[in-house]
């Protein structure tokens, strides 16, 4: 099966012009667990290559920064940018009473021929003056798209001046949607924006078991989900990045104990840097899928290692599995077997096997679309990996030590006792647990979706909005995995039983039955006689 | 939702509060894919073509393929033409288009690449062609962005040989793949012998089979597109999205240009229907008459769920402009009319028709659903017409909405199902009838539901 399968990726690979095959054939593996095969990833797509990635604008403004709900986030630039992240991603926030709940909103400068020849920076600040003006935000984030970059309007300095003159935080991102090879490099500015200017103003005060959740967008309300569970154990919740979030509770995000990192690939920069200026360790969890809950519990609860919080995650593992059984019993009998093809994000590709393991049914291809060689093959490559010309372009930030703030909370023995035991700050990716003879691809694209789709015959094929009706129209039910077709809460317990459903019902729902008509199905019935069968 | 939008209207220079329009390139990559086996092609970073493919996949709920010549900061600096080349050559080695359809962005706009140079400097594969429009971002709106692309299928594929073929051209504008299709149904009811471009009739409405193919049977032949050079005369339906496209025919090839409103309403259906009675010089057949016949029925029997009624429209300025001369003739009242596409043509095309039926309107050419939502908030209306992104105010204001334009993310099936001539007519009817009394069975109190309405 192995060397069969092998077999068919090089003779589709083999297909393409001479460097693309080159370039390809690097992104491209077949899981051998007696070899270790280093994958290629985060470079730059081929031009012409029928990509699914996004830029770096998207990365920052419609991943990291859109979701949160106080701030006012002004793209500056043509209206395209703006218009396309307005409220797509899915960004669910509950306003608290009195609070400017802004994600119904869409803010753009809407630059027009004579701002690119004569500069947009007037604009912009007319702009920042209109929006603190109607809105009164507690925070205004400029990111910039492409044309903004080249024109070279200073949107740091109209930030500064705004910052003084209004007296909020005014913070711009150069997040051109050039830089960088995808979304992962807006991921990055936002991370050190935030880090730089947001996180680590507050002063508010919380107990010993108190977490932020790093990485999760709250699409479907996976997020609250989250929160439900963690605060009937017993923890505190500082903040969420940055799904329902608010720039209000990420100011206090240094005063949380741990941070639990449900996306690496989007905010692993800000656990890193929390580390070193807060002391704050990091675990890598995973909410998607029940075993891999249940273990993301624990881990949190060994780390905090107090007996009730242990005790308490038990009973709460106990009543939530016992709320679900009967439910993914079902969803069970309909999935188990069952094979998935997954190309999503630079987490979810990973996180999504684990409950698709729960129901029983297989990942035989999995790949992501913009993350980096760490989330396939683990953070301890990450010193192998040589920075390009790509990479060099975004930003890398230092920051110091925090004097002030600086609490580390485990002793040294209990660190070393548990650094393994729960992988503390560490992730493992995902190749290692992929089965033999799986197919890992970074950056799918077009022809290789199609011959996949030809040659693995998945029952199920989770990706995104471009490839869904691909996939359709060959017979194959898809399963948006970044908006989740529109459903949700996946994450946790609860939200297993949701994902079970909706993957159970797109299987199986009539419509496919229909897809050949009857008359191409046995033509030979033509001239029977009724009435003999 | 909406709680921050203040009921005092203040002129903002700097600032769009959610926007009523989008960017030039999502248009063109629209016009494009209504060409047979062409490959729209996004001279930009992949951001761009991302997110105009989810846009018009979320829209049609089928499959929209596009390239991206994914520029990094090196082309930024250096210029796109060796990504445009690379593209090129592996777009025909590894997807094999017959036409690949270039558009800019406003990142190779900025930087002004010379796309025609560029293309020249391609090595294009016999018999294949490539073609492109600029599509700066920063000037018009996606409707511009239609417009360009068709008037750069002209520039490049359109001749006139010298023979005439007798046909009429039909530019149907920015409409769903329904549309299309209902207004070559008309033309074919007429006995007028037609070239549609684009037409993505075929391409974004295509059957499932089974079988994935990339190419769809529809789209405008390139053989056709060139054979409209020779065609007696070009219908334009609306102004916005194809009168460019006919002027751009009338100067290379000298066909007759004919601007006409789109066919939304039975004002507007009319006279496109006259048009081709007198190009054809055939007589209106019974079947159109009767359908005609039925709307005017269906026009008196209805009128009392909606005359009288105030309603706000948004959106594209072609469907625009003609739906509010439709909901006009029903007795509605458009009292405010926005657009979010610049166009002084637009203000004074709305003006004229509410100083015509005597109504006191607002009217606005790129304006935003910022301001929109702030008049109805001080003077609220029956009913509000538009896009997806219309919901928010339906919602905030609790006023029944009808979803009519681009784009349309929230519901399925529209795109199958016209707007345009008469039978998109009393579809119209039906939708703004049943969302007036959906809400009304909806309030009403236990003794005032009516069985029979």
């Amino acid at each position: 099966m192995k060397s069969n399968i092998k077999q068919k990726v090089d003779k589709l690979i083999e297909d393409y012009p001479a460097k693309v095959f080159k370039n390809r054939k690097d992104h491209i593996i077949v899981k051998d667990k007696n070899t270790e095969a280093a994958i290629t990833a985060n470079t730059r797509t081929i031009p012409g290559i029928m990509t699914n990635r996004g830029c770096c604008y998207a990365g920052c403004k419609g991943v990291v920064l859109g979701p949160l709900r106080d701030a006012v986030v002004l793209t500056h630039g043509p209206i395209g940018c703006g218009y396309y992240t307005w409220g797509t991603r899915r960004n669910k926030g509950r306003t608290d009473e009195d609070e400017k709940n802004l994600l119904a909103y869409c803010f753009s400068t809407d630059l027009q021929e004579s701002d690119i020849v004569f500069g947009g920076e007037k604009k912009l600040r007319q702009a920042v003056k209109e929006a603190i003006e109607i809105f009164n935000p507690k925070a205004l984030f400029i990111c910039s798209t492409c044309p903004v970059g080249l024109i070279g309007d200073d949107i740091n300095a109209v930030a500064r001046e705004a910052e003084k003159e209004y007296g909020i935080t005014v913070t711009a991102f150069s997040c051109e949607g050039y830089k960088g090879v995808s979304q992962s490099g807006g991921h990055h500015i936002a991370n050190n924006g935030l880090i730089k200017n947001v996180i680590g103003k507050g002063d508010k005060e919380f107990g010993k078991y108190s977490v932020n959740v790093l990485g999760e967008y709250n699409i479907g309300g996976d997020g609250w989900e989250v929160e439900r569970i963690l605060k009937i154990i017993g923890y505190e919740v500082v903040s969420v990045m940055t799904g329902n979030g608010t720039v209000r509770d990420l100011e206090n995000a240094h005063k949380a104990t741990l941070n639990i990192v449900q996306c690496h690939r989007s905010i692993n920069y800000i656990g890193e840097m929390m580390k070193k200026k807060y002391g704050q360790d990091w675990i890598k969890v995973n909410f998607i899928g029940i075993d891999s809950t249940i273990k993301a519990l624990r881990d949190i609860a060994k780390y905090f290692g107090d007996e009730n919080l242990i005790n308490k995650t038990e009973l709460v593992i106990a009543e939530e599995l016992e709320d679900i059984r009967e439910d993914m019993e079902i969803y069970k009998k309909i999935l188990n077997g069952k094979t998935a093809a997954l190309f999503v994000g630079g987490s979810r590709a990973h996180h999504y096997q684990h409950v698709l393991k729960d129901l029983g049914m297989e990942t035989i291809l999995a790949g992501y679309e913009f993350a980096h060689r760490d989330d396939y093959e683990g953070r301890e490559v990450l010193s192998n990996i040589k920075a390009d010309a790509d990479s060099k372009n975004i930003e890398e930030i230092t920051v110091e030590k925090d004097v002030d703030n600086y609490k580390v909370f485990l002793s040294k023995e209990r660190y070393e006792k548990l650094k393994d035991e729960i992988s503390l700050n560490y992730y493992a990716g995902l190749i290692k647990e992929m089965k033999d003879g799986s197919v890992v691809v970074d950056d799918l694209n077009h022809y290789e979706t199609e011959e996949f789709l030809k040659i693995l015959k998945p029952d199920v094929f989770c990706s995104g909005i471009k490839d869904k009706y691909v996939a359709h129209k060959a017979g194959i039910f898809s399963k948006q995995l970044h908006s989740y077709d529109y459903s949700g809460p996946y994450a946790t317990f609860r939200g297993a039983v949701n994902f079970a459903r909706d993957i159970a019902m797109g299987i199986s729902t009539p419509a496919w039955s229909y897809v050949t008509p009857p008359w191409k199905i046995s033509p030979s019935i033509i001239g029977t006689v009724r009435g003999n069968d | 939702m909406l709680d921050c939008t203040p009921k005092e209207y203040k002129d903002r220079k700097g600032l769009t509060i959610n926007p009523a329009k989008t960017c030039q390139p999502v248009g063109a990559m629209y016009a494009a894919l209504g060409i047979h086996k062409c490959l729209p092609h996004s001279h930009g970073s992949q951001g761009c073509c991302a997110y105009h493919r989810k846009f018009l996949t979320r829209h049609f709920r089928d499959p929209v393929v596009a390239s991206t010549s994914s520029f990094t900061e090196g082309a930024s600096v250096f210029g796109g033409g060796s990504n445009l080349k690379t593209s090129i050559k592996n777009i025909f080695e590894i997807y094999n288009p017959d036409v690949i359809a270039v558009h800019t962005t406003c990142l190779s706009e900025t930087i002004g690449d010379d796309i025609p140079t560029y293309i020249m400097q391609s090595k294009i594969p016999e018999g294949k062609l490539v073609i492109h429009a600029n599509t700066p971002s920063y000037q018009g709106s996606h409707m511009t962005g239609f417009s360009n692309m068709v008037k750069g299928m002209v520039r490049y594929i359109s001749k006139n040989s010298g023979v005439a073929n007798n046909k009429v051209n039909l530019i149907p504008g920015f409409v769903n793949p329904a549309d299309m299709r209902e207004v070559k149904r008309l033309t074919k009811l007429m006995k007028q012998d037609f070239i549609m471009f684009p037409d993505t009739s075929g391409v974004l409405d295509a059957p499932l089979s089974g079988k994935y193919e990339m190419y769809p049977k529809g789209g405008a032949k390139v053989s056709d597109i060139e054979d409209a050079g020779n065609s007696k005369l070009t219908l334009a339906l609306g102004k916005f999205a194809s009168a460019d496209g006919a002027y751009e025919l009338e100067n290379k090839c000298k066909v007759l240009p004919e601007i006409l409103k789109t066919p939304i309403g039975i004002s507007a259906t009319d006279r496109f229907i006259t048009a081709l009675k007198d190009i054809s010089g055939n007589e209106v057949p019974y079947e159109i008459e009767e359908e005609r016949g039925q709307l005017v029925d269906i026009m008196v029997d209805n009128h009392y769920h909606y005359h009288g009624k105030k309603v706000a429209i948004f959106g594209d300025p072609d469907l625009v402009i003609a739906l509010t001369e439709f909901v006009i003739s029903l007795g509605m009242i458009p009292k405010y009319v926005l657009t979010g596409t610049p166009g002084d043509t637009f203000t004074k095309e709305v003006n004229q028709m509410h100083e015509n039926a005597g109504i006191d309107g607002k009217v606005k050419a790129l304006g935003d659903l910022f301001t929109l939502h702030q008049w109805i908030k001080n003077e609220s209306v029956d009913l509000l017409i538009g896009s997806t992104h219309g919901k928010y105010i339906a919602k905030a204001e609790d006023i029944p909405f009808v979803r009519i334009g681009f784009p349309i993310l929230d519901r399925g099936v529209h795109s199958y199902m016209p707007i345009v001539g008469y039978k998109g007519a009393m579809r119209i009817i039906e939708l703004i009838s049943n969302a007036l009394l959906d809400r009304q069975d909806r309030e009403a109190a236990d003794e005032d539901l009516e069985l029979i309405m």
